[in-house]
């Protein structure tokens, strides 16, 4: 049975409609149509080439390294962060959700430069560096830490409150059962933190590939050696190859497209399990 | 197995705190600690577990000083108020889980652990339900799965933390008369918090009564009724 008092009139109605699609068609939809048309203007052939190109093949491969180093690393620290953090009490325990969310808020041109005053020629461990002939900064070591950084919070910020809300009860039922704090890691925390889990490293994975600006102070900008998917579209775009950059930057559109197919596919195929404990 | 608590104190922590506890329950004993929320029931049976560590005073389980022993050593079943079963597990998984956790040596085999899965969900009166997964069960089915799973490993002691507080009234009276079966049927010490005094005088052969971190009187339900030892527990009672 339903309320004809909590109806709105039909021209409200529409007019809300409509207002919710005018700004959803502009503020996503347009974007992701002018791109795919760009990047297809001069047609297929054009497209393919593009980005079959050299260059554009080695700035895919980078950004794809990138990310397949990072997000494993920030899959692990995040976990194992907001496991100490929602499971346990200790000192200086907001001093580390605080410094968890540092990235976030500081600039990515600076988290960029902090690496380049650490790690560049001219910096604190530069001339020891420089003696063992180890690079860091303008090499993959520098843009991987960048991405690190600008990516540190993701899956931490998203299982903290996750963990949180689960409480210790399961935790503390399984070590007055007999586990040990590994098999209680291991068979209880992990599987209940599973679709949490996969939310954030999507997110995180998302990110990495797209980071910009940090990478972009790190990089160094050579082409087919250190610029990743982004720093190419912006090469390209800059040299008024504009075919080309639309289409890097469909590629890398289309990336972050796969990744919320796949986050729907998981969430589809355990949409049962997801319904029956949440 | 008897238990022992001497001294013991507790201030920093999430749970309310206790002053100088001293207790001592004989083997085979069945004892309610009543009160109300935050007379510091809750942190004894926590410090009991080994789920808190208590900053003065010892505990003693017959003989040995299990002060810092971790909770995994104590030999001890632990029942939630939330059931705290394993979502992801099912009914005969969550019971069989203190059995696959042991070190391989010591651990049954595996048609040993079913065994005693299907000889635990008997016990608690669940049989043909260990397939089923925790959201499938009702509360009170889930507080039997939960009972089954701390009897696994044939615990000394038995600590139950407001089992029944989230159960209703007809649910609560049944699975009160299965606890004390079981508890007479397998000779445990159990220690039952809650802050119902009728359930803590029906069901308890000693009940001690606490109010602020402190014990105001530890007797039988008829002492305690027939002579009031302060005039809190003449109020709590009323």
């Amino acid at each position: 049975m339903r309320s004809t008092s909590l109806r709105e009139p039909a021209a409200a109605k529409a007019a809300l409609i409509f207002a919710a699609l005018v700004y959803v068609g502009i503020m996503l939809v347009l974007p992701l149509a002018a791109v795919l048309t760009e990047a297809l203007r001069h047609g297929w052939q054009a497209w393919l080439a593009a980005v079959s190109e050299p260059d554009a093949r080695a700035a895919i491969r980078l950004t794809l390294l990138v990310a397949a180093i990072s997000v494993p690393l920030n899959t692990i620290f995040g976990i194992a962060a907001a496991w100490a953090i929602a499971k346990f009490d200790f000192c200086g325990k907001s001093a580390l959700i605080t410094f968890i969310e540092l990235p976030f808020s500081v600039s990515p041109v600076v988290s960029g430069l902090v690496f380049v005053l650490l790690f560049g020629a001219q910096g604190w461990f530069g001339e020891w560096l420089g003696e063992r002939d180890i690079r860091i900064i303008f090499a993959l070591p520098g843009l991987v830490l960048a991405t690190v950084f600008v990516t540190f919070p993701f899956v931490a910020r998203q299982l903290i409150p996750l963990m949180t809300a689960q409480g210790r009860g399961e935790e503390e039922a399984a070590t007055t059962l007999g586990a040990s704090g590994w098999q209680t890691f291991w068979r209880v925390t992990v599987p209940n933190l599973r679709f949490g889990r996969l939310y954030g490293v999507i997110l995180c994975n998302a990110r990495a590939m797209g980071e910009f600006g940090a990478v972009s102070v790190v990089s160094g900008h050579i082409r087919g050696e250190t610029n990743t998917m982004p720093l190419q579209v912006e090469a390209l775009y800059n040299d008024y190859d504009f075919v080309a950059a639309f289409a890097v930057a469909s590629l890398l559109t289309l990336l972050a497209l796969v990744t919320l197919a796949l986050k729907s596919a998981m969430e589809w195929r355990h949409r049962g399990e997801l319904a029956a404990r949440f | 197995m008897s238990i022992r608590v001497d001294g013991v104190s507790k201030s920093y922590s999430a749970y309310p705190a206790l002053n100088r506890v001293s207790l001592s329950v004989a083997n085979g004993e069945f004892v309610a600690l009543l009160g109300p929320s935050c007379s510091g029931k809750t942190t004894l049976l926590r410090i009991l577990a080994g789920l808190e560590v208590p900053e003065h005073g010892r505990v003693w389980f017959g003989h040995e000083d299990v002060t810092f022993a971790k909770p995994a050593s104590r030999g001890i079943g632990f029942v939630f108020q939330h059931y705290a079963l394993f979502g992801h597990m099912t009914a005969a998984q969550n019971i069989a889980f203190g059995l696959d956790v042991m070190p391989g040596a010591s651990r049954p085999s595996r048609s040993a652990i079913a065994e005693r899965v299907e000889q635990l969900l008997e016990l608690v009166q669940l049989p043909g339900l260990g397939s089923r997964y925790p959201n499938q069960l009702s509360g009170g089915q889930r507080q039997r799965i939960a009972l089954a799973r701390a009897l696994a490993r044939d615990p000394r002691i038995l600590l139950l933390d407001e089992p029944l507080g989230a159960l209703d009234a007809k649910v609560r009276r049944e699975l009160r008369d299965a606890l004390r079966k079981i508890h007479d049927e397998l000779g445990l010490t159990s220690i039952f918090v809650t802050h119902d005094h009728e359930e803590a005088f029906g069901l308890a052969d000693r009940v001690a009564i606490l109010n602020i971190g402190g014990i105001e009187q530890f007797a039988s339900p008829a002492e305690i009724q027939g002579a009031p030892a302060s005039e809190f527990v003449r109020n709590f009672l009323a």
